[in-house]
Formats: C-alpha cells, structure tokens, sequence
C-alpha cells in the first residue's frame, strides 16, 4: 500500500515536471524578443504572407486558448513542424533517438565497467598508492570538457577506427552481420569518450560506500568464517555498496544528457545530440524545443525507473 | 570562517594561512591554480595587447619561438588569444557563480529557516530542477534570448543554483536549533535580522564551498555553449577556441597546438575546483564532528566575531 502511494507521488511529481516544461517551451517561445510571427516565421514575409501564417499557426488566438492547443498537441506527439525542412519534428527526433539509444547505453555500461574497477582498487588499497593514481585519473579525466576529449580520440586514433558517423555510407558488403560490425567499429570512438568524461563521480562516490561497507563488523565475521576474500568482497561488501552508485545515475541523467550532445556533434553522430546541433546553425527552434522536452521526458522516466530499481534492491529504503 | 575558536599559537591571519596550507597540500596547490588564472584574466588586457586576433603569420603555422603555441585557424597567435579567452571564461564562470549562489543560497536559507510548506514547495521545485537536462535547455533559452555574454552569465547561473539550495537548507537546518539563535529569537530579534545576522554568518563557508564547485561547473556549461555555437561569435573565449579548431580545419591539418590548451586550461580549473572544494568538505566534516559546542561557547565566539 505504501508502495503503491510512493509510486503515485513519484509519478504525479513526474508529470509535474513534464508539464512545467512544456508551459516553459509555449512561453519561451512567446515572449521571444518582438513577435512570435517574426521568431516563428521567414524573416522579411510581406505583410500579407505573414497574417496568412498567423492565422495558420493560431496566433491570433487569445493566449490562453493557444496555450490549451499547445498543450493538446503536444500530449498528442505533435511537437510541429520543422524550419529548415518542414518534416514533422516528432518523425526527426524518433529517428533520431533510436541512434542516441546504443550510443549511450554503451558509454553507461563501459562507464559503470571502469568505475566498477578503479572504485574496487581504490577502496581496497584505499590511502595507498593505487588509491591515488586510479583517483586522481578518476578526478582528471571528469574535468576534461566532453567535447575536448572527443577532438584529442580523433587526433590520436582516427588512423585505426572511423572517426564520424554512424557507418560507412560506401560499404559494399550488404550483409546484416557487416552492417553491424561497421556500427560498432564507428560506436567505439564516442561511446569511449562518453565513458571517460562519467565514470569519474560514479568512482568516486562507489569508493567511498566500498570503504564504509568493508569496515563494517559483518565483513571480519564472513573473512573469520574461512570465506575466500574474493566472495567476501563480492557478496557482502560490493552488493551494499553498489546501491548508492546506482542511485547516482538517476541523478547524473541529466549532465550525462549534456555530455551525449556534445560528443554526437564531434563525431557526427546522428542521434539527438547531431540534430540538435545543427538545429542551432540553421536556427531551428521546433527542433530545438521538441528535443528539450523529448530528452526531460526522458531523463524524468528514466530517474523514476532508477528509483523504483533501488527500492526493489534494498528493502531499508521502502520504510523510510 | 567564522565561529572557528583561534588557537593560542597562531599569529594573525597570515600565520594561520600558512598553517592551513601545510595541513592541506592539494587544496593549496588549488587554490594557486585559480589565483594564477585569476590573476591571469585581470591583466589579459596588458599581457596580449589588444590586437590578439591579428594575422601575425601563414595559417596554423606550429609552434616556434616567436609564438610559442603557433597560429590558429586565421594566423592569430594561440598563446594570445588564450590569455584573452581566459579573461571572458572566467568572467562568464564568476558571474554566473554569483547567480547561482545568490538564488540558491537565497532558496535554501528560506526553505531551511522558515520551513513547513515554504521548505517543502522549495525542495519540491529544487529537486525537480536538478533533473531537467540543463544544456539543452540552456541551448533553447540561449537560442532565442540571441547571442550574448550576458545572457550566458544568466542562462548559465540560473540553472547551476540546486545543489546550492540543498546544501544551504540543510545546514540552516543544524544552525537555527543552536543555541545562540534560539537566544535571538527569546530576545524578540526579528526574523530577517536573525538570518542575516545570525544564521548567514555561520553557512558562510559552505557556501563558499559550493561556489567554487559551480565555478567548475559553469567553466564546463560556458565551452558547451561556445562549442554548440549560441555563445557571443564575436568574444574569444576557451570554449570558442575548441570550436573554432574543430570548425576550421584543426583536425585534418594535424593543428594539435590550437585544440589542446584551451582544454588544458579547462581542465585545470576544474581539477583546481574539486580540490579546494574536497578540503572545504573536510574541514566542514571535522567541525560537526567535534559535537555540538556548549551553547555558552558558541554565543562568545558569535559575540567575538559578530
């Protein structure tokens, strides 16, 4: 019953947020400097074009009246229609979602992957030398900017993997197995970078909740039981310590959002993060704005997920 | 920090300031870091003169004597522009961060002091805020508002201000139940007097903190901004060197000297952030460790530096 109402404040706030976004994109995009008409619309139409184009978009709608259309539109998936190419936004960013999908989910894992090693190594020898060196590696490879990092990959490994793109678009072999190895050759390069530029906080906070878990009495009683230190470590150590990792990456969805943006543009990939770039040269703001709310959305549901996966994993956390 | 007890045998400010550096290497090694940039982007005016963007020689010439990182995309010296990027970025970082503080220095004394539902609407706005993507909403709002320095500056401090808010509430939390604040309140004080008077003064240092984490953090949301293109085209900033470099050709002409030191000064102050920060944080552990203080005591140290 708790749970059930836990879930229910948890998703109502969702929705809040989801709302207040939507709200923020309608007025944002009417209180941009002069009119919307002129935002909106081809700069220089004749007068006569733009009071056609006004009418066609509901401008000359009282406020509020084109306030409950935007929201009704927008619940129904029109996000609108494109500037540059007047596709539906909707049709360019599924697309282009189903790119960002494997990219990101590759640079999480990798990234959960290294910080499972250096976070075990650190706390193990904790104060020792290794203690320092995977840290302070953590530390220095979370301040480089994403993007930085993406350029020195493709100055120092572009002679070996592809460096842009998503596959080889001159591919003779049409196979669906040679499709599939050119994706992941051209995945390595962001998905690494990605990778390096996040597993430093996850290091950082998993070393921590390793330290605190290995000084606990349970851990000499399982050692003096005659346990081989790998179980001990494994099972009783790093299975308490893993939940405030994983509580992390509800949190860091969002600057990991940021980083997905920048690493698709240097590497051309051609997921969210592509499109909204080039949404910004050509001035795009459909795209700019649908992408804003597709990736809240995202970033919300997928912290409501992380939050009901932890609540599944430790029972403490369903009481308090 | 205020409401720290002085210990016999330190001889003034400065005594005290060498003895916390010997106590804390890395932190010091910080702190000189973003003193040196500081420094660095005060005098970028005399040190690259004011013709930093002029074609001195051919295109993404290397590095040689006379300029000792070589020339950029339009022949321009990349030492000189970097010290002239240093001075925008760290501008853009420093306003930003005072942005930031202020609004959420200002949410988290409100929603700790006052509490009940002022505490709960806050925190309620505050933990939803830390998960909207900030860049890309960054990316919107710098889009329409048009190109501008300025409107970085607020874009960016406005959305860097929750974990500011967070920290702030829950310190005030602590502080309002000590004992010298509940004697303000016995005493009639009012309850803007007591925040601040009373409560300000103590979070102080936490709030410095955290100010020099969001440095970090608006360092890294100023390159994102100048790199996506909705920063101001017309200012050279680190961020805009890195785009400039991958826009221009740096890759495909091997002009590794005009991508790597924006990004190694980036970087620099952001390590230099983490570790001034991670010392506050451990002073600010061992203070409430040491328990809580007889409110007599802590009443005379108020008294002593109020």
């Amino acid at each position: 019953m708790l749970a059930v109402r836990y879930a229910l404040v948890r998703l109502l706030g969702a929705v809040a947020v989801i709302w207040g976004a939507t709200s923020f994109n309608f007025l944002l995009f009417r209180l941009a400097p002069g009119d919307a008409a002129n935002v909106a619309i081809v700069a220089n139409a004749s007068p006569e074009l733009q009071r056609q184009l006004r009418a066609q978009f509901g401008l000359d709608d009282p406020l509020w009246l084109q306030y409950l259309k935007y929201l009704g539109q927008t619940a129904r998936g029109n996000l609108g229609v494109s500037f540059s190419n007047q596709e539906p936004v909707s049709h360019i960013l599924r697309a282009a979602i189903l790119h960002t999908l494997p990219l990101a989910l590759a640079g999480v894992v990798l990234a959960l992957l290294l910080a499972l090693i250096s976070g075990l190594v650190s706390a193990w020898w904790h104060g020792r030398l290794a203690d320092h060196m995977f840290r302070g590696s953590a530390l220095v490879l979370y301040a480089l900017p994403a993007q930085w990092l993406g350029i020195l990959m493709i100055f120092a490994f572009s002679s070996w993997l592809p460096s842009g793109g998503m596959s080889d678009p001159f591919l003779l072999d049409t196979s669906w197995w040679a499709h599939a190895t050119d994706v992941a050759r051209h995945l390595v390069l962001p998905a690494v970078t990605l990778a390096l530029t996040t597993y430093g906080a996850f290091t950082v906070v998993l070393r921590s909740s390793m330290i605190s878990a290995l000084s606990e009495e349970y851990m000499v009683t399982a050692l003096a039981k005659g346990l081989p230190t790998r179980v001990v470590v494994r099972r009783h150590a790093l299975r308490n310590a893993l939940l405030p990792t994983v509580n992390l990456i509800g949190l860091t969805l969002g600057t990991m959002v940021g980083g997905v943006i920048l690493i698709e543009s240097v590497f051309s990939w051609p997921g969210i993060g592509q499109a909204v770039y080039s949404a910004v040269s050509r001035r795009d703001y459909p795209v700019l704005q649908g992408a804003f709310l597709l990736l809240t959305l995202s970033v919300i549901s997928s912290s409501l997920v992380v939050d009901v996966v932890c609540r599944a994993l430790d029972p403490r956390t369903r009481r308090a | 920090m205020t409401g720290q007890v002085r210990h016999p045998g330190a001889r003034g400010r400065l005594g005290r300031l060498v003895r916390v550096a010997g106590r804390r290497p890395s932190a010091t090694v910080g702190a000189a870091v973003l003193f040196g940039f500081g420094l660095l982007a005060l005098l970028a005016s005399p040190l690259a003169g004011a013709s930093a963007d002029a074609q001195v020689g051919p295109v993404f010439a290397p590095p040689s004597g006379a300029h000792l990182l070589g020339l950029d995309d339009q022949g321009a010296d990349v030492l000189k522009q970097l010290v002239v990027g240093t001075r925008v970025s760290i501008l853009v970082a420093t306003a930003a961060t005072l942005v930031a503080s202020v609004i959420g220095g200002a949410v988290g004394l409100l929603a700790g002091y006052l509490g009940g539902w002022v505490e709960r609407a806050l925190m309620a706005l505050t933990d939803y805020f830390i998960l909207v993507p900030a860049l890309p909403l960054m990316i919107v709002v710098a889009q329409v508002w048009g190109p501008d320095l300025w409107h970085s500056v607020l874009i960016i401090g406005m959305l860097l201000w929750t974990p500011m808010a967070r920290v702030t509430r829950a310190e005030v939390k602590v502080v309002r139940t000590r004992g010298y604040v509940l004697r303000a309140v016995a005493m009639g004080a009012s309850r803007r007097r007591i925040i601040w008077k009373h409560v300000l003064p103590q979070v102080r240092g936490l709030l410095a903190a955290n100010a020099v984490l969001i440095i970090a953090a608006a360092v890294f949301a100023e390159a994102a901004l100048a790199f996506l293109g909705v920063g101001d085209p017309e200012t050279v900033s680190w961020g805009a060197m890195i785009q400039h470099a991958s826009e221009r050709g740096a890759i495909s002409q091997d002009a590794w000297w005009a991508v790597i030191p924006p990004g190694v000064c980036i970087a620099l102050v952001v390590v230099a952030c983490n570790l001034v920060s991670l010392a506050f944080d451990v002073t600010a552990r061992h203070r409430h460790g040491r328990g809580a203080m007889p409110p007599g005591r802590s009443v005379e140290v108020e008294y002593v530096h109020g």
